[in-house]
C-alpha cells in the first residue's frame, strides 16, 4: 500500500547523487597549510552556483508530484462546489450518489469528525458548508469513487436544495454600508489599519491625485492541488501531498479530523510551483476523510478549472492616492485609501492590509502621511497570498502617482524617484527606522544604465512581424507602432511581521558513508521550485567543510519550518540550516580540541579535514568522526517584530526590507492597442545572493508574474463567479510574450541576517507591473489606472 | 477496451479502458508513465506533450482509442539509460528547470524542434515552444537551454555543449 512515491519521491530530494557537470570537483581537496585557502576548495558552497540535485529527476520525468502518486487499492475522490455566491442550504441528498455502481463514500460536512472550521488567521472556513454557502466555488460534499470519471459523475447526484441569497460583491461599499448583508456574523471587515505620520492634512505646491484598480489575479503555478491519503493502523492517515507550510497544514487538518497531530503524519511530494497558492487548505482535510471513511487509500487530483475555485487568489484593490509635493519635487505627503477584496473568507487578507497599508508610501521617505487599509469579507472568490502579497497593489498605485507627479513637476521620472528615495537610516511611515542598506537611488542609477534595445522593430527597414505587437497574427508591419519607456522601483517586507514569530527548525546530522564524512540536512521546509534545496546543500557545504550533502524528504517528523512565503526560506530555513551545521561542527571540534590542545576558536572544518589557524590540518574529518554519529537540531527565530498601534506605529513592524527596480520597453500598437514587451530589465539588491544562478532565475520568473498582471492576467468575476477559469481565458505569459532581460543583482548585507541574505523571490514581480505601465502610458500617453492594460484601455 | 500500442520503444497493454479516457490518463494512471504532466487537460500548457508518430501532440486531447497500435514517445524516453539527452541535458545545466512541471512537456517540444531545425533562431524557438507554459522560469533559461542543445546537437558548440 506504499505510494508509487515511495521508491521515487525520496530519493527525488535526496542528492546522493551530483549531477553531471555540476560546478564541483569529484576529487578531493589536497590540505595545504593554508585554511582560507582551503575555504576556497569546496566547490558548492553559499555564494556560488551549484546545480539543483533535484534536477536530473525532474528532466526525466521521474520526479514523483503529488498528482503522480498512486497506491494499490487506491480511489478517488471529487469536490461538489457550490453554484451559488451566497445562499441558505436547506437539505442534501446523498442517496441517489451513494447508490451509483463505483461510489464508495459521499460525505457532507455532517461527516466532518473535528472543528469544521480552519483559517490562517482567523478560523472561519468550514471544511464542508453547514448551513450556508459563501463563494461560488465552495465545497459542500464529497465523493470517493473506484475511477476519476464515477467520482466526477456522481457529484451530479448528490442533490443540494438552494435558497439563494442577495451576494455582496463590492468590497469599497462593504467598507462603508451597514445595510448590507453580513457575510459573517461579525460584519463584514476582516480588518481596518490607519498608518498615521507627522500632519497628515500638510498642504502643498503641487498636488497629484488618481484612483487605481488591481485585477484578481491567479497563481497559475503548474501543478494542481493534489494529495494521496493512507490510513494508517493507529487510527491516523499518512498523507502525500504538494503545499508550502507542512505543519500548519498538520494543524489545522489535525484539527478537522478530530485526530492528534502525530496522527496526522504528512510527508512532501513534488511540488509544481505555489506562490502563495497553497498556503491555504485545498485537498488536505477531503482526502484524509476519504480515506479515513473508507479505509481505503485516496487520491485526490483539482484539474484547472477546480483549480481556480480551490485556492485563493491576489486581492482585487481599489485605491485612491494623493501626492503632495513641493516645486523642486520633495515629496510633502501622501494621503491614500486602499480597499482589498478578501472575498468569502479571511485568509491572509489581515496581512494583505498590514503590508498593503505599512508598504503603502513605497520606497520613499515622505515626512506626512495618511493610509487607511480595509479588507473586507464579500461573496467574491476568497483572496489570500500570492507573491509580493499586499505589497503589489498599491505598488502599481504609488508608482503611477509618482509618474504622474513628475509630468506634473516637468521632471524626469527616475531623477524624482532617486530625490525622494528612502535610504538607511530613513524610517517607514509606521515608524521603522532601516537599520540595514536601502539602496533604492543606486538601484534605480543602475536599472538606468542598463543597455537598450537598439532600435524599434517597427524603425527598421525589413521588421520580423514576430517582434512586433500582436505577432504572428500579422497585425501591423509597423505603422501604428509607437515606444515607450518606464521605471518601477518597489519595497517589499520580508517574512512574517508584526509580532509573528515564523521561526524554522533544522535537523543536521554528519556522519561517515564508505569512508567519506556526509551531511544530512532535515528541514520541513517545502521546496516548491525555488532552489531551497540546493541552498540548503550550500549552508551545510560552507558551514561542515564536507562535499556530500543530502537533503531529507521534507516531511512532519522533524519541527516547523514554517510557510515557503514571503520570500523568507534562505534567511530562516537558511539561518536554521546554518545554526545546525555550527552546532555540529563545535560538537566534533571539541573533540579535537581535547585531543590535540588547541582552542576549538582556532579550528575549522574545511575540504574534509580538521584545520587549525596555527599548526594546519589536524586531521581528517572521516577519521575523526569514525563510526560515531553527530547530530543536532536547531530553530532560527528572525528578530522579534511588533504589532501596529491604532495609528499604525510600531518600532518594528516588519524584519526586513527589500527592493527591486525595473526598466520596461513596449512598444504598442496604437491603433489596435496590443502591446509588446521588448526589453524588461531590473537591479535587484538581494543582500547576499547564496547561489546567483538561481537569484537570477527568481528575478525573471518574478518579473514574467508582474509581466502578466500589467497585460494580460485577470481573473474576471461577474456577480460572484469567476466567468475564465481555465488556461484558454485566463491567460499567462507564453515564451512570446517574455521578452529577454538584464539583470544585475547587488549585494548589500543585512547585518541582522544570516550571511547577509535579503528576500528575493517576491520584489520582481511587484515593481515589474508598473514599470511596464508607465512604459505603455509613454507610448500612447494614457492614463492607465487599471491592471491589466487591455487593448480597450489604450484604444478608447 | 484493450488498447495495444508502443511506448518508447516497448509494447504495451492497457486493459479496462474506458471510452473517453485520454492518451495522457492512460500514460499516467494505466501504464505507469506519469512523466508526462497533467497542468490543464484542455490542450492549452503543453506539459503533457508526447510524440505521437514522431509528431509533438498534447497526450490530454488524443482519446486513448486513436493512440490504438501507434508508437507515442515520452519525457522518459528521451534519454538513453544513464545519459541524458542534449535537451535534458542542457536544461539541468542552464537552470531552466525549478518546479519542474512544465519540463516534460518542454523538454519533447525543444527535442523536436532541434531535431527538425538544426540551428533555429531565437524566434524559431519561440514559436515552436509557444504552446508550452512555464509559471517559475521566465523562459530566460529556457531560451539559453534550447539554443545550448541546438549547438550541441549541431556539435558547433565550442566545449561540446557545457557550460
Ligand atoms: S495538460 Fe495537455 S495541454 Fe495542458
Ligand atoms: S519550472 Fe515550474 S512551471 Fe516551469
Amino acid at each position: 500500500m506504499s505510494p508509487r512515491s515511495s521508491s521515487t519521491a525520496p530519493t527525488a530530494n535526496h542528492a546522493h547523487t551530483r549531477e553531471r557537470g555540476a560546478p564541483m570537483s569529484n576529487t578531493h581537496t589536497t590540505p595545504t597549510h593554508r585554511p582560507q585557502h582551503l575555504d576556497e576548495e569546496i566547490a558548492g558552497g553559499v555564494g556560488e552556483s551549484p546545480l539543483r540535485p533535484d534536477g536530473s529527476l525532474k528532466v526525466r520525468g521521474d520526479f514523483a508530484y503529488a498528482s503522480d502518486l498512486w497506491a494499490e487499492n487506491m480511489l478517488w475522490g471529487a469536490t461538489l462546489r457550490s453554484p451559488h455566491p451566497s445562499a441558505r442550504i436547506r437539505s442534501i441528498d446523498v442517496g441517489p450518489a451513494l447508490r451509483m455502481d463505483g461510489v464508495r463514500a459521499v460525505l457532507t460536512a455532517e461527516d466532518v469528525p473535528g472543528r469544521n472550521l480552519y483559517g490562517l488567521k482567523d478560523l472561519d472556513q468550514p471544511v464542508l458548508a453547514e448551513d450556508v454557502v459563501r463563494y461560488r466555488g465552495e465545497a459542500v460534499a464529497l465523493v470517493a469513487a473506484d475511477h476519476p470519471e464515477t467520482a466526477r459523475r456522481a457529484l451530479d447526484l448528490v442533490e443540494v436544495d438552494y435558497e439563494v441569497l442577495e451576494p455582496v460583491l463590492d468590497a469599497e461599499r462593504a467598507a462603508h454600508d451597514d445595510s448590507l448583508p453580513r457575510v459573517h456574523p461579525g460584519g463584514n471587515t476582516v480588518r481596518y489599519q490607519p498608518i498615521v505620520k507627522g500632519d497628515p492634512d500638510a498642504e502643498a505646491d503641487v498636488v497629484v491625485s488618481g484612483t487605481y484598480t488591481v485585477g484578481m489575479q491567479d497563481q497559475a503555478f503548474l501543478g494542481p492541488e493534489a494529495g494521496l491519503a493512507v490510513p494508517a493502523e493507529d487510527g491516523g492517515v499518512e498523507l502525500y501531498l504538494a503545499t508550502q507550510d507542512l505543519h500548519t497544514d498538520r494543524k489545522q487538518t489535525a484539527a478537522a479530523l478530530g485526530l492528534d497531530p502525530e496522527q496526522v503524519r504528512m510527508t512532501m511530494s513534488g511540488v509544481g510551483g505555489a506562490f502563495g497558492g497553497r498556503e491555504d487548505l485545498s485537498v488536505q482535510v477531503h482526502v484524509c476523510m476519504l480515506a479515513l471513511h473508507t479505509g481505503r487509500p485516496v487520491k485526490m487530483v483539482y484539474n484547472r478549472e477546480e483549480s481556480f475555485f480551490g485556492h485563493v487568489h491576489r486581492h482585487p484593490a481599489t485605491m485612491y492616492y494623493e501626492h503632495g509635493a513641493t516645486r523642486d519635487g520633495d515629496l510633502v505627503f501622501v494621503r491614500a485609501r486602499l480597499y482589498f477584496d478578501g472575498g468569502a473568507y479571511a485568509s491572509k487578507t489581515p496581512v494583505v492590509v498590514g503590508n498593503g497599508t505599512t508598504l503603502g508610501v513605497g520606497p520613499y521617505s515622505v515626512p506626512n502621511v495618511r493610509i487607511e487599509g480595509w479588507g473586507m469579507y464579500t461573496n467574491n472568490p476568497p483572496c489570500g497570498a500570492m507573491r509580493g502579497l499586499g505589497a503589489v497593489q498599491p505598488a502599481f498605485a504609488y508608482e503611477s502617482q509618482m509618474d504622474r507627479l513628475a509630468e506634473e513637476l516637468g521632471m524626469d521620472p527616475v531623477r524624482l524617484r532617486i530625490r525622494n528615495a528612502i535610504s538607511r537610516g530613513d524610517s517607514t511611515p509606521s515608524g521603522q527606522v532601516l537599520d540595514y542598506p536601502a539602496p533604492v537611488a543606486e538601484l534605480l542609477r543602475r536599472v538606468r544604465e542598463l543597455p537598450l534595445p537598439r532600435e524599434s522593430t517597427a524603425e527598421s527597414t525589413n521588421p520580423d512581424i514576430r517582434d512586433l505587437p500582436g505577432g504572428a497574427s500579422n497585425t501591423t508591419h509597423g505603422e501604428g507602432v509607437v515606444r515607450g519607456v518606464g521605471y518601477g522601483v518597489c519595497i517589499k517586507n520580508i517574512c512574517y511581521a508584526e509580532g509573528a514569530d515564523d521561526f524554522s527548525t533544522a535537523r543536521v546530522r554528519l556522519q561517515v558513508v564508505a569512508g567519506e564524512p556526509i551531511a544530512m540536512v532535515h528541514t520541513a521546509a517545502a521546496e516548491v521550485g525555488q532552489g531551497l534545496v540546493t541552498v540548503q546543500q550550500q549552508i551545510a557545504r560552507t558551514e561542515l567543510g564536507v562535499e556530500r550533502v543530502n537533503i531529507h524528504p521534507n516531511d512532519t517528523s522533524v519541527g516547523p519550518a514554517g510557510s515557503s512565503s514571503a520570500s523568507r526560506q534562505t534567511y530562516v530555513t537558511g539561518g536554521a540550516v546554518q545554526a545546525a551545521c555550527r552546532a555540529v561542527r563545535e560538537q566534533v571540534l571539541e573533540r579535537v580540541a581535547q585531543r590535540c590542545g588547541d582552542p576549538v576558536e582556532r579550528l575549522s572544518l574545511s575540504g574534509g579535514k580538521v584545520v587549525s589557524e596555527t599548526s594546519g590540518v589536524l586531521a581528517d574529518l572521516a577519521e575523526v568522526l569514525g563510526s560515531e554519529v553527530v547530530e543536532a537540531t536547531r530553530e532560527y527565530h528572525h528578530r522579534e517584530t511588533f504589532p501596529l498601534d491604532e495609528q499604525g506605529h510600531s518600532e518594528r513592524a516588519q524584519v526586513q526590507h527589500a527592493f527591486s527596480a525595473h526598466r520596461a520597453v513596449v512598444d504598442v500598437d496604437t491603433e489596435l492597442g496590443l502591446v509588446k514587451v521588448v526589453q524588461l530589465d531590473c537591479s535587484q539588491d538581494v543582500g547576499k545572493a547564496v547561489n546567483p544562478d538561481a537569484v537570477v532565475g527568481q528575478i525573471q520568473g518574478g518579473s514574467a508574474q508582474g509581466l502578466g498582471l500589467a497585460v494580460m492576467e485577470e481573473i474576471q468575476v461577474d456577480g460572484g463567479r469567476i466567468r475564465n477559469p481555465s488556461f484558454t481565458d485566463y491567460l499567462i505569459p507564453t515564451i512570446l510574450d517574455m521578452p529577454p532581460m538584464n539583470v544585475d543583482v547587488i549585494e548589500r548585507g543585512d547585518p541582522n541576517a544570516p550571511y547577509g541574505v535579503r528576500g528575493v523571490g517576491e520584489p520582481p514581480t511587484i515593481s515589474s507591473t508598473p514599470a511596464i505601465v508607465a512604459a505603455i502610458r509613454a507610448a500612447t500617453g494614457k492614463a492607465l489606472e487599471h491592471v491589466p492594460v487591455g487593448p480597450e484601455h489604450i484604444v478608447e | 477496451m484493450r488498447l495495444n500500442l508502443t511506448v518508447n520503444g516497448r509494447p504495451m497493454t492497457a486493459d479496462d479502458v474506458w471510452e473517453g479516457e485520454s492518451l495522457l490518463y492512460v500514460l499516467r494512471e494505466r501504464l505507469g508513465l506519469p512523466g508526462s504532466k497533467n497542468a490543464c487537460e484542455q490542450g492549452e500548457c503543453g506539459s503533457c506533450t508526447v510524440y505521437l508518430e514522431g509528431v509533438p501532440v498534447c497526450a490530454c486531447l488524443v482519446a486513448a482509442g486513436q493512440a490504438q497500435d501507434r508508437e507515442v514517445g515520452t519525457v522518459e524516453g528521451l534519454a538513453d539509460e544513464d545519459e541524458l539527452s542534449p535537451v535534458q541535458r542542457a536544461f539541468v545545466d542552464a537552470g531552466a528547470v525549478q518546479c519542474g512541471f512544465c519540463t516534460p512537456g518542454l523538454l519533447v517540444a525543444a527535442d523536436d524542434l532541434i531535431n527538425r531545425v538544426p540551428d533555429p533562431s531565437d524566434a524559431e524557438i519561440r514559436e515552436a515552444l509557444a504552446g508550452n507554459l512555464c509559471r517559475c522560469t521566465g523562459y530566460e533559461k529556457i531560451m539559453e537551454a534550447v539554443r545550448e542543445a541546438a549547438a550541441e546537437k549541431t556539435g558547433s558548440s565550442s566545449e561540446g555543449g557545457r557550460r
